[in-house]
């Protein structure tokens, strides 16, 4: 084996050995040099990148990857974790690892006025290893692990500005709902292990019969990560966590809410898989009806804001309904045997969560910036900013046409699929997103207009635009907006079109683990 | 590495389709089209003088601060006219916690009704 065979190998473990590492060592780099701290923990999370960008390319030139942690011999029976990744897993890292570093590199000036950085840091890095750990693990339990790790020090960022007693609170909110999420996921395990003597997905869904603990396992895994995932009604900490967090923060919450989802993903098509259609009601419809109530309600609520991180957290709220009904659509439609038009509701729900996550992510982004500028977030207070942060407004701009699904940019293409394959289920339910879409853009014009146009106000004359690390951090997420929208068809044919095919074939994902196994 | 023509392509949607690199062509050229007419337009605008101040039926002109319309006064006949599912959506955000876990054991009791129940398991 050379060098690039053993890399490429080991890549699973890599991925989450070293942000895992390197958020331990940062502490003793910041004992040394603060920027030395931050180059630090940022080539960490760069190395990371590369690591999930080989991964990614040897699963969708080779498929699936697995790596063993225990005896190699799947026969044997002792204790062991395994990793599989798919395509599906790879386009959720990529997600991770492109927020993790952007937060990075905007923390830089962003956070510097803080203390407790070494803290932070490593709490970045942690919650980066947790969101990777659920997104390649092909176990249960490893699963509820690393959702644990990605909750607590997820949580523990948002209360990061300790001095601010909201921020306390949201932290506290966070907790106490990711801790009653994950008491159900465990619990859901139990009653797996209990049954089929398996914590590997591979195996549950090899063995799973949909009887009555199998369907209570269902309720409260789809309750849990519903909340986690931020799913209407059980969105109400997203609001408070998502706004009161430091901005850099926000961004990794984003991805690290659609780990949650993507947990979602695995239990709907590949643990219960063809058992879904089961289902007395069908779940597909039932992931419809919570998609649409989630926008209807994000946007609405968005509309009644006045503070900017809020107004974004509500947005943020009504994308993640587009997600889950494009995933609805797809699991509908793909009943009881894979369609077209479910094929490509599933695509555009995929693609949508990539999107969510740059688009959203920018707007938290900038309203940082605007933070960072003005120490200011409250819309009656703002205006006449883009005579002074001309940058800010121009990635504000790309981030309104992106979220609002304008043409050229990315969300345009993923809401595109959405509508299309949703009218062919329902036209109802397709008006209803592009109205929504529609009120999307009108309550970023309204933020483009009170915060950044409108006359120069006095108390602003010193405002200068934000340093050049934040104005970086947006540009690489602009600069991939712009690709993605331009050249749609290249990223759903390389990356989001894998990534469907792998969450639909559920039966290669069985399949690999049992030929590990030797079908056992 | 992705040939050339990969870029260029159209993504398909099943109905219908989408190329991004037309609908910039098209813009350009609608674009082009607008700054011709333009040209022809009045080129007596002076910067700085009267024209450039505003006319508020004869009124006198406020200080900046209170001539910027707010965040709040955006859109107000629109939220005016929404306002009962508003405040009715507001209720539900009590910002209370323990209200957050009643609406996941609300969620989890109507799947269990829905899911469990009617395949006859009790």
């Amino acid at each position: 084996m050379n060098a690039l065979e053993f890399f490429v190998v080991n890549s699973p473990i890599f991925a989450v050995a070293i942000p895992l590492l390197g958020a331990f060592l940062t502490p003793i780099f910041g004992m040394i040099n603060d920027k030395l701290r931050n180059v630090f923990a940022i080539f960490i999370m760069i190395i990371t990148t590369g690591i999930v960008f080989a991964l990614s390319y040897d699963v969708v030139t080779n498929g699936i990857r697995t790596y063993i942690f225990g005896a190699q011999d799947l026969s044997l029976p002792v204790v062991r974790i395994l990793f599989e990744v798919d395509a599906m897993s790879c386009f959720m890292a990529i997600i991770s690892v492109i927020l993790a570093v952007v937060a990075l590199i905007y923390s830089w000036a962003f956070m510097k006025e803080n203390t407790g950085l070494d803290k932070y840091y490593t709490l970045l890095l942690l919650m980066t290893t947790g969101m990777l750990g659920m997104e390649l693990t092909g176990d249960m339990f490893n699963f509820f692990v690393f959702l644990e790790i990605t909750s607590i020090s997820s949580a523990a960022l948002v209360a990061f500005w300790i001095n601010r007693g909201k921020s306390v609170e949201a932290g506290f909110k966070y907790i106490v709902i990711s801790t009653i999420g994950a008491l159900f996921v465990l619990f859901s395990i139990a009653l797996f292990y209990g049954q089929y003597n398996a914590l590997n997905m591979a195996i549950i869904a090899n063995s799973i019969q949909f009887t009555f603990l199998d369907k209570i396992a269902l309720v409260l895994l789809i309750g849990a990560l519903a909340m986690k995932a931020g799913i209407v009604p059980l969105h109400m900490w997203l609001p408070d966590a998502y706004s009161k967090a430091p901005s850099s923060v926000t961004l990794v919450l984003v991805a690290a809410t659609q780990a949650s989802l993507y947990g979602l993903l695995r239990l709907c098509f590949t643990i219960y898989g063809n058992m879904i259609t089961l289902s007395p009601v069908s779940i597909g419809w039932l992931l419809v009806l919570f998609g649409i109530v989630t926008i209807l309600l994000g946007v609405i609520m968005a509309i009644a804001q006045t503070d900017l991180k809020r107004l974004i957290a509500f947005a943020a709220v009504g994308e993640i309904g587009y997600m889950i009904l494009g995933i609805g659509t797809g699991l509908v439609t793909m009943s009881p045997s894979i369609s077209a038009a479910g094929l490509t509701a599933l695509k555009g729900g995929i693609f949508h969560i990539m999107n969510d996550a740059l688009d959203i992510g920018l707007m938290f982004l900038v309203a940082g910036a605007i933070f960072y500028a003005t120490r200011e977030t409250s819309l009656d207070r703002l205006g006449g900013l883009a005579r002074n942060m001309k940058y800010t407004t121009a990635f504000f701009i790309i981030g309104l046409l992106a979220v609002s699904g304008l043409p050229p940019m990315n969300g345009f293409a993923s809401k595109l699929l959405i509508y299309e394959s949703t009218y062919q289920l329902n036209p109802i339910l397709a008006i209803i997103a592009i109205l929504a879409s529609i009120l999307l853009l009108a309550i970023f014009v309204k933020v483009l207009h009170s915060a950044f146009l409108g006359p120069a106000l006095p108390r602003f004359n010193e405002v200068k635009e934000v340093p050049k690390s934040m104005l970086f951090a947006m540009a690489i997420i602009a600069g991939i907006i712009i690709v993605f929208g331009v050249f749609p068809d290249i990223i759903i044919t390389n990356i989001v079109e894998p990534a469907a095919n792998a969450l639909v074939n559920n039966a290669g994902y069985i399949s690999k683990i049992l030929s590990l196994t030797g079908g056992a | 590495m992705l040939p050339f023509e990969s870029l260029l392509k159209t993504l398909q949607t099943g109905s219908g389709f989408w190329n991004p690199l037309v609908w910039i062509v098209a813009i350009i050229v609608a674009l082009l089209v607008v700054l011709i007419i333009r040209g022809f337009g009045k080129k007596d605008y002076k910067k700085g003088t009267s024209q450039t101040q505003a006319f508020l039926s004869g009124n006198p002109e406020y200080d900046k601060e209170r001539m910027h319309i707010k965040g709040s006064n955006v859109y107000w006949g629109f939220s005016e006219i929404l306002n009962w599912i508003i405040n009715l959506l507001k209720k539900m955000h009590t910002g209370n916690v323990s209200d957050y876990v009643l609406w996941f054991v609300i969620i989890i009791a109507i799947l269990f009704l829905s899911i469990i129940i009617p395949a006859g398991a009790i």
